[in-house]
C-alpha cells in the first residue's frame, strides 16, 4: 500500500513538474529560474535567428490595465515578422527577479535590452554589467536615478512631470470654472508605488502649480501602490477623518486607484465626480466610461502603446543612426466638456485600445 | 493536555488563566491602539447608516481584515501542529484567477448586453475544490515526502502566483456583475457581508477543533509527533487535513479579495498576506514551535494588524516610513506578551485575586 501511495506521489510531483515547466515556457522566460530558460533560449533565441534581432526586455509586472496593454503593445510590435525574437520577462514588480532577468539576458547575449524598472534606485551595478558587455540598453517607460547618460542609448516615454503640471492646470481652471477658488480648497492624493519615477514626478509637477496657490492645501496624500484595491482601502480611510466633507478634488497617480476610490465614495454616500472632482493619470478606456458616466472628471493620458516607437528605435539603432537622448510619447488629456484645452472624452472612448 | 490527574476545577481554571493572558495581552494591545484613534481622531468609533450598510472606521477595519482573518485561521492549525504554510498568498492568487476567469465576465458596449461563461457558484465551487487540492498538496509534501513545512510550502509560494499569471492569460480579467461584488461589498441587514463570511469561517474551525477531539490531536501532534504517534495518533493525516483545510481558507480569502477589486490581480491579490496570517496567530499568542493554539487569540491578532494599517492611512503617516511604524508597534506589542510581561500581569492577577477571590475572572 505504502509503496502505491509512494509511486503516485512521485508520479503527480513529476507531473506537476512538467506542467510547472511548459507555463514558465509559455509566460516568460526568464522569470528567476535562470538554467531552465537559459537552456529553452540558447536553442531558440542563439542558433536559429540568423537575422533576427534578439531583445530580451524586462517588463514590470502586470500591476494595471496600464501595463497590460503596454506589455501587449511591446509583444506585438516585437514579432519574429517585424525581424525581432523577444524575450519576455514579468518582474511582478519585484526588483530582484528584474535583476535576475537582466543578468540572464547578458549570459544569454542578446543584442539589445529594453527594461522598464521597478523603482528607480538600486540599479547602478547591473547597468554597468550591461555596458560592460556592450549591450545596448533602451529604458522604456520609467527611469532610474543613476545620473550616468552613458549607461543608457535612449529613455523613450511620457513626461511624468508635464502629466502632473497638466493635472494641476485642469483642476485650478476646474475649480475657477466651478467658482471654489475663493475659499480654502482641499485635495486628496493617491500615490503611485513609493520611489516609483511615475508616482514622485507626477506628484512633484502636480505640487509644483498647487504651490502657486495659497487657497489650496494638498492635506491627505498616501500611497496606493497603483493598485485598485489598496487605492480603495486608503481613500476609505480618507473619508473617515472628521473633517473629510471638506475635501474637492482627488488628485490619483493612475486609473485603477481612482476606480477603487470611486468605489469607496459612493460606499460613503457621495458623488463621485460631484461632491469629489476625480481626475487621474494614464487614459484607460475604463476611466473613460467612467467620465462618461459622470463619476470622473479627468484623465491625462499616458501612453501605453510604446511597442511601435521601441521597435523603430532598434530598426534605427541597428541602421547605425543615432537616437535622442529622451524621446517623449504625444498624450492628451481628456474630460468631461472640454475644459481649458482638453478633449472631450465621449468623444474618443471608442477609439481607446486599453 | 497538561493535568490529567488533576481534579476537574483545577484544570478548569488553569485553561481559564491560559486564555486570559494570551487574550488580555492581544485585547489591550487592540484597545491601545484604538485609545490612540480616538484621541487623535474624535469620531473614530462614530458608526452611521449610509446606503444601508454600516459605515464607521470601525466597521472598515472589521470588513478589511476579513482575507487576513479567513487565512490566519488555517494558518492557527498548521502552525498548531508546528508547520507553517507561506503558499497561502499565492493559493488566494489561485483561487480569485480561477473564479474570475470561469465566470468570464463579457460587457458588449455596442449592444450592453453583459454575458458570463459560467454559473458563479459554480465558479465559486470549483475555485475552492482547487484551493482545497493546492493544500492538501502542500500537505503531502509536508506529512507524506517529510519535506520541511517552509521549504515545501515554498513551492507553491513561487509557482502559484506563475500559475495564476498563466490562468488569467498575464491581464487584470474584471467581473462588474451585481452577485459577485455582493460576496464582499453587500450588506446583510447592514452588515457588511464579508464580516459574515468571516465570523462563519472562524466559528467553524473554532467547532471543529474544540468540540471535536481534532484541536486536541493537531496539539499533541505540534508538542510531539512521534509520541503522538506511539499514543495511536495518526500524525501523518493530522498535518494532511490542517494543510488542505489552509488551503480551503486560503481559497475562501481569494474570493473575497477578488470581489473586493471586481477583479483578479494575479501579481498583487493576497501579496504578502502569509506574512500578514503567520504575524496574526503569533499575537494571537499561538506559539511558532507548534502546541496550544488560539482560535480566539489570532482573530483579535487579525484585527490588531488591520487596526494598525487603518490607523496609519488615518494619521497621514508619510508613505516612505509606513513600515517602520508598523514594525515599531508590532515589537510592541510582542514585547506585551512576552514572558515577562506576562508574569507581571500573573503577580497582579493574583494579588486582586486574593483581595476578590471569585470577581476576578
Amino acid at each position: 500500500m505504502k509503496k502505491i501511495i509512494a509511486l503516485v506521489l512521485a508520479l503527480v510531483l513529476a507531473f506537476g513538474l512538467v506542467a510547472c515547466n511548459n507555463g514558465g515556457d509559455q509566460s516568460s522566460t526568464a522569470s528567476g529560474s535562470s538554467t531552465a530558460s537559459d537552456a529553452s533560449t540558447a536553442s531558440t533565441g542563439g542558433d536559429d535567428s540568423g537575422d533576427l534581432i534578439t531583445v530580451g526586455f524586462s517588463q514590470v509586472g502586470a500591476e494595471s490595465a496600464w501595463r497590460t496593454a503596454n506589455t501587449k503593445s511591446i509583444q506585438e510590435a516585437l514579432t519574429e515578422e517585424n525581424g525581432f525574437n523577444l524575450i519576455f520577462s514579468d518582474g511582478q514588480q519585484k526588483q530582484e527577479i528584474q535583476i535576475t532577468a537582466l543578468r540572464s539576458f547578458i549570459e544569454q547575449g542578446v543584442d539589445y535590452i529594453a527594461f522598464s524598472p521597478t523603482v528607480e534606485s538600486g540599479w547602478d551595478d547591473v547597468l554597468n554589467e550591461i555596458k560592460e558587455a556592450d549591450i545596448p540598453l533602451i529604458l522604456v517607460d520609467r527611469t532610474t536615478d543613476n545620473p550616468d547618460e552613458s549607461l543608457y542609448v535612449t529613455w523613450m516615454g511620457s513626461n511624468f512631470h508635464e502629466e502632473g503640471v497638466r493635472a494641476g492646470e485642469w483642476v485650478i481652471a476646474y475649480l475657477e470654472d466651478k467658482g471654489l477658488m475663493d475659499g480654502e480648497v482641499v485635495i486628496a492624493e493617491l500615490q503611485g508605488t513609493v520611489g516609483a519615477a511615475a508616482a514622485t514626478d507626477r506628484m512633484a509637477g502636480f505640487k509644483e502649480v498647487m504651490d502657486q496657490y495659497s487657497n489650496i492645501n494638498i492635506k491627505y496624500s498616501q500611497t496606493g501602490d497603483f493598485t485598485t484595491a489598496k487605492g480603495q482601502e486608503v481613500m476609505e480611510a480618507f473619508l473617515k477623518s472628521d473633517t473629510a466633507n471638506e475635501i474637492k478634488v482627488l488628485f490619483a497617480h493612475n486609473d485603477d486607484m481612482a476606480i477603487g476610490a470611486i468605489t469607496a465614495i459612493e460606499a460613503a454616500g457621495r458623488k463621485p465626480g460631484e461632491d469629489i472632482c476625480i481626475i487621474s493619470c494614464d487614459g484607460g478606456k475604463a476611466m473613460f466610461q467612467n467620465i462618461v458616466d459622470g463619476k470622473a472628471n479627468c484623465v491625462v493620458e499616458c501612453n501605453p502603446l510604446l511597442g511601435e516607437g521601441l521597435a523603430d528605435v532598434i530598426k534605427k539603432l541597428e541602421a547605425g543612426e543615432e537616437v535622442e537622448k529622451k524621446t517623449y510619447s504625444e498624450e492628451d488629456i481628456f474630460d468631461q466638456n472640454g475644459l481649458a484645452g482638453a478633449l472631450k472624452a465621449a468623444d474618443h472612448i471608442n477609439e481607446r485600445a486599453y | 493536555m497538561s493535568n490529567n490527574k488533576a481534579p476537574a476545577n483545577a484544570i478548569k481554571s488553569k485553561k481559564k488563566l491560559n486564555l486570559n493572558t494570551q487574550f488580555i495581552a492581544g485585547l489591550v494591545a487592540l484597545a491601545l491602539i484604538l485609545l490612540f484613534n480616538l484621541i487623535y481622531e474624535p469620531g473614530f468609533f462614530r458608526i452611521s447608516i449610509v446606503e444601508g450598510k454600516l459605515y464607521g472606521s470601525i466597521i472598515d477595519i472589521i470588513n478589511r481584515c476579513v482575507p487576513t482573518m479567513i487565512i490566519s485561521m488555517g494558518m492557527t492549525l498548521v502552525i498548531a501542529t508546528g508547520g507553517v504554510d507561506i503558499s497561502v498568498g499565492a493559493v488566494a492568487a489561485i483561487s480569485g484567477a480561477m473564479v474570475v476567469s470561469l465566470i468570464g465576465y463579457n460587457f458588449d458596449s455596442a449592444t450592453g448586453v453583459t454575458t458570463t461563461n459560467m454559473n458563479m457558484y459554480l465558479a465559486i465551487l470549483i475555485a475552492l475544490i482547487v484551493s482545497t487540492i493546492c493544500g492538501a498538496w502542500n500537505g503531502l509534501l509536508v506529512s507524506r515526502l517529510g519535506i520541511q513545512p517552509m521549504v515545501a510550502t515554498l513551492i507553491l509560494m513561487t509557482a502559484g502566483r506563475g500559475i495564476a499569471q498563466l490562468i488569467t492569460d498575464g491581464q487584470i480579467p474584471r467581473v462588474y456583475t451585481e452577485d459577485f461584488s455582493f460576496i464582499a461589498q453587500g450588506s446583510i441587514f447592514a452588515v457588511p457581508t464579508g464580516i459574515y463570511i468571516a465570523l462563519a469561517v472562524v466559528l467553524i474551525v473554532y467547532a471543529f477543533t474544540k468540540l471535536t477531539a481534532f484541536g486536541m490531536l493537531c496539539e499533541s501532534v505540534g508538542i510531539n509527533a512521534s509520541a503522538s504517534r506511539y499514543s495511536g495518533i495518526n500524525a501523518k493525516n493530522i498535518k494532511l487535513i490542517c494543510y488542505t483545510i489552509c488551503g480551503l481558507c486560503a481559497g475562501i480569502a481569494g474570493i473575497h479579495i477578488a470581489s473586493t477589486v471586481q477583479g483578479a490581480d494575479a501579481n498583487n491579490a493576497g501579496l504578502n498576506i502569509e506574512m500578514d496570517a503567520i504575524l496574526a496567530v503569533v499575537l494571537g499568542g499561538t506559539s511558532m514551535a507548534g502546541g496550544k493554539f488560539y482560535i480566539w487569540g489570532t482573530a483579535v491578532g487579525a484585527l490588531i494588524i488591520q487596526a494598525l494599517t487603518t490607523t496609519i492611512y488615518s494619521l497621514g503617516v508619510p508613505p516612505e516610513i509606513i513600515y517602520v511604524v508598523k514594525s515599531l508597534v508590532v515589537v510592541i506589542v510582542v514585547m506585551l506578551q512576552s514572558n515577562l510581561i506576562k508574569n507581571l500581569f500573573k503577580k497582579i492577577g493574583s494579588k486582586s485575586k486574593k483581595s476578590s477571590a471569585a470577581a476576578s475572572v
